[in-house]
């Protein structure tokens, strides 16, 4: 099977959603996302069954670039994720009403296009290509349906879009680089050089800071949580729910592969970034009063163990990075969208307005208390399998890694519930809670029986994401 | 050559338009006599003859060029259209010395001799100040085509006395000629000496840091559609032919010869540096749109000045920029054209809210700002790969990181604009759908995203 056709299936569906005008733009991007995740359970059950799916055509002659796609288990694990998360957040907007939908419904389309193409590419400027494509709709997506001060909001959304510009503009030298040197910009070819340690930290350094920026890793943080909240929460969800996970997956393929020996030498000093972020994530998060803000700051603390998971090298630490990504992914989506179903209802994120709402609405109570549990990574969750795996790997490097990294939990219980209970607890609040609508509950239930399912038996995909992870480990410890 | 005589010969047309009175008729007429010496232009690629003496020689390199300048004259032609609605009496004028600026523009990429070369700046330097003073009711203008005019004429003497020292230096004005000299062991001193002149003064033309004072000035004050002809079209032809000059001369081996390669090397790089960084960080504070596309020119200059560094392998990659930069250019003036149309100024106060007046436009605009802030998909993006992949080949890495960082700076005030359109609210209603305005912002921006689609198309042409 051509794996090429998910990529055309959602831009046909990107301007089909255009063309097709306001009305219907909302049901006609949702058949697209619908059949592109259809197109890719076909795809895995190809790759299941033993055929390879890879795919490699010339492109441009001189400097050498081709349109190289390959799915292996960790690039098809990532690309169920998009897909699979891009019907759930176009459903989810249905309650709102936007102006000018078809423009909005058509750049989400093509966000998860430019995202599905990030995962899939096999070559280096391809890759590129699609990772600076991915910026593109989210900043319209953030600048014209976001909330909030125009003008505060147009600050947050540039500062986002010259961060991470000026990140990766820094790994496409170090691609040049690294073409001059390989004579080809195909991923296996780049992964057969062997540069010298001091090129290695150069390249590694540019790397980081195009994948730190965009991930975020403190100290290049400071953009997230004010778009965190400007964004519409759409916008939210695909940028937390999908395109951190950009950066953490470049990581493992593209940074960790290709200067192996400057990621042992420094390997310390990235985990010990990441566990900062760890804790000054969960400190901050701890004093939030606007909700979303306090799930962007509770991000930052998750994303900041993945990221130290990945750095550890170990194959425990990349598989736990790889199930947490997956499991944060949904987790995120489904905390970002009841605080939007919060926000419909009482027209405010100010955790200090709300309460009251578990004695009119039990049953968004109790989805929402799972989702709390599950972000908390408790037992028997799908976080809890991912976050244990990391921690493990942490503690094998150095037990005061998994002792800080721990505090995500201690911390994230304390602020998560805390949260918890001043919003849904209390007394009756003045204003009145519908219960959640059919298409709400569908939204969540589904992201809670994934949650809850992977928890229970995360076999499936760590069959999925093992060997190739172990590939890429082989990379790594080639010399 | 048969390209030269024909532009010419249309040029005259185009006057004699005006006798019989077919004014009308002049713009359709152009623009297919324009296509009809692009099918010349083609029958001639991949032919390398010379003509009387060696006065004109016609090579791939000059051919393609030329194509590359008709097609930006055709856009140019058909924006003038609309622009010239209110002067329909003057109309044949205008095009017209827009066919010869063309035709001064084809003499100097395929020049043999220095003679012709001379011939081919005057031709275009004139026309550019005739056109930039053309609004003859307004002081801006005005002062524009004057300083224009005072400021080019010094580069061209300073050009004329570059000739003249290469002349006593080599003995010949000929190309092919002096080329065969400048290898020998022993050069008198002029023939550098001859050379820097000469380029300092195409710099002039290019608008490069430290040659660019009257850019700004120029830009903001002349006509919109004559910006958009210096920034486009004029500025591509002048690094075009700094190209050749310096190729063609075997400038590079001789200073090589002489041990002063590094010198000029070092030049080369502090100037492209200059250029860029200065265009970019006066861009930042710009609000007048004329006067923040000559700084993002300026800034590109410094960008095309670095194929200067590696030139015997570069010329394809010199096309590519050229023609995304220029295809951009001309999409964005073209939206420019029609927004300011009717107002005092170009502020950028008057693209307030185009992204819900106007959505197409507005999205044309934004398109062509992101293709000359290099983002992928559009033909820029593929353009700083190339150049920076080229660059990073001769060995210039840190130049490379500069350029880098400029690229991240440009975001800033590209942005502006792009903000200005999508984020504030519309404060005035624009009417009418002029036909032509619209067709060539469609094309311009297409052939953009096709050439980022099928860079191959142009690269591939002079490799």
């Amino acid at each position: 099977m051509n794996v090429s056709l998910i990529l055309i299936i959602l831009l046909i569906g990107a301007f089909a959603t255009y063309l097709v005008g306001d009305k219907l733009a909302s049901k006609v991007a949702l058949f697209f996302s619908l059949a592109a995740l259809g197109c890719s359970v076909v795809l895995t059950n190809h790759f299941l069954a033993g055929e390879s799916i890879s795919l490699i055509n010339a492109w441009i002659t001189q400097p050498k670039i081709s349109f190289a796609l390959n799915a292996d288990g960790l690039a098809i694990a990532m690309l169920l994720l998009t897909v699979a998360l891009t019907p759930i957040i176009i459903f989810s907007s249905f309650g709102n009403e936007y102006k000018n939908a078809k423009g909005f419904y058509a750049l989400i389309l093509f966000m998860a296009f430019a995202m599905t193409g990030t995962f899939l590419a096999a070559d280096g400027l391809l890759y590129y290509i699609f990772w600076e494509l991915a910026l593109i709709p989210i900043y319209f997506i953030a600048l014209i349906w976001g909330n909030g001060d125009s003008e505060e909001r147009r600050k947050a959304v540039v500062k986002f879009f010259i961060y991470t510009l000026a990140g990766s503009l820094f790994m496409l030298v170090a691609f040049i680089y690294l073409y001059q040197k390989a004579g080809s910009f195909l991923i296996e070819d780049l992964y057969k050089l062997n540069l010298s340690a001091c090129e290695q930290l150069w390249i590694f350094l540019a790397f980081f800071l195009a994948y730190a920026i965009k991930i975020p890793i403190i100290p290049f943080h400071t953009w997230q949580a004010n778009v965190y909240q400007k964004a519409p929460t759409v916008g939210t969800m695909l940028l937390s729910g999908i395109m951190l996970k950009m950066g953490l997956y470049s990581v493992i393929r593209w940074q960790l592969p290709l200067a192996p020996l400057a990621a042992k030498e420094y390997m310390n000093i990235f985990i010990a970034l990441g566990i900062a972020g760890v804790i000054y994530g969960s400190i901050v998060a701890l004093r939030q009063k606007d909700l979303k803000k306090l799930l962007a700051y509770s991000s930052l603390a998750h994303v900041g163990l993945i990221a130290a998971g990945t750095y550890t090298l170990t194959i425990d630490g990349l598989r736990g990075a790889v199930l947490q990504m997956i499991a944060h992914g949904f987790v995120v989506v489904g905390l970002f969208f009841a605080a939007e179903v919060i926000f419909r209802r009482f027209e405010t994120r100010n955790i200090s307005e709300m309460g009251g709402i578990r004695i009119q609405s039990p049953k968004f109570t109790s989805m929402f208390l799972i989702l709390v549990l599950a972000s908390v990574a408790l037992p028997s969750t799908f976080n809890f399998v991912g976050e244990f795996t990391v921690l493990y790997s942490l503690s094998q490097i150095n037990v005061w890694f998994a002792v800080l990294g721990g505090t995500t939990i201690i911390l994230g219980a304390y602020y998560m519930l805390k949260m918890f209970q001043h919003v849904m607890l209390g007394d009756k609040n003045a204003k009145t809670f519908a219960d959640v609508t059919i298409n709400e509950g569908i939204s969540l239930v589904v992201i809670i029986a994934v949650l809850i399912f992977f928890g229970f038996y995360p076999k499936p995909i760590t069959d999925l994401i093992t060997p190739s992870l172990e590939t890429i480990l082989n990379v790594i410890n080639k010399n | 050559m048969n390209t030269l005589i024909a532009i010419t010969g249309l040029g005259i047309f185009c006057l004699l338009f005006e006798i019989l009175n077919l004014r009308k008729g002049i713009i359709p007429f152009t623009i297919l006599g324009l296509l009809g010496v692009l099918a010349l232009n083609f029958s001639e690629f991949g032919s390398t003859e010379s003509y009387y003496n060696n006065m004109i020689a016609v090579s791939k390199f000059s051919t393609t060029f030329s194509s590359l300048f008709i097609v930006l004259t055709i856009f140019l032609v058909a924006l003038s259209h609309n622009f010239y609605e209110n002067h329909p009496t003057k109309i044949s004028d205008f095009v017209a010395i827009k066919i010869f600026l063309l035709a001064g523009g084809v003499a100097m990429v395929s020049f043999g001799n220095f003679a012709m070369f001379f011939l081919g700046i005057e031709i275009l330097s004139i026309s550019l100040y005739v056109l930039a003073a053309s609004e003859r009711l307004n002081l801006k203008s005005n002062e524009a085509g004057m300083k224009y005019f005072l400021m080019g004429s010094f580069a061209s003497g300073i050009i004329l006395f570059g000739i003249c020292l290469i002349y006593g230096a080599m003995g010949s004005f000929d190309i092919v000629e002096i080329s065969e000299y400048s290898l020998s062991a022993e050069l008198p001193i002029w023939f550098p000496i001859g050379m820097i002149l000469v380029v300092i003064g195409m710099l002039f033309k290019v608008a490069a840091v430290p040659f660019h004072f009257w850019a700004p000035d120029v830009y903001e004050g002349s006509p919109a559609l004559t910006t958009a002809l210096m920034s486009t079209l004029a500025k591509v032809v002048a690094i075009a032919t700094l190209y050749k000059l310096i190729s063609a001369l075997n400038f590079i081996p001789s200073l090589e010869n002489q041990d002063h390669l590094a010198t000029f090397e070092n030049i080369i790089v502090i100037i492209s540096i200059a250029s860029m960084t200065v265009g970019n960080i006066m861009a930042l504070r710009q609000v007048n749109v004329k006067r923040m596309l000559a700084f993002s020119g300026i800034s590109h200059a410094g960008f095309m000045l670095m194929t200067l560094l590696s030139i015997s392998t570069s010329a394809g990659v010199l096309l590519y920029y050229t023609s995304a930069y220029a295809l951009a250019g001309i999409a964005a003036f073209s939206v420019v054209l029609y927004v300011c149309k009717n107002q005092d100024n170009e502020d950028i106060t008057n693209f307030h809210g185009l992204g819900k007046t106007n959505p197409l436009l507005a999205a044309i605009l934004t398109g062509s700002l992101l293709s000359m802030a290099g983002i992928p998909i559009f033909s820029g993006f593929f353009a700083k790969l190339f150049l920076f992949n080229q660059t990073i080949e001769a060995g210039f890495l840190i130049l490379v990181i500069v350029a880098v960082i400029n690229s991240i700076i440009s975001v800033g005030y590209y942005f502006k604009l792009i903000l200005a359109m999508y984020s504030k609210e519309p404060n005035q209603e624009r009417t009418g759908k002029p036909f032509l305005i619209y067709g060539v912002a469609i094309i311009s921006m297409t052939l953009n995203i096709v050439l980022g689609l099928f860079p191959s198309l142009v690269l591939d042409l002079l490799n």
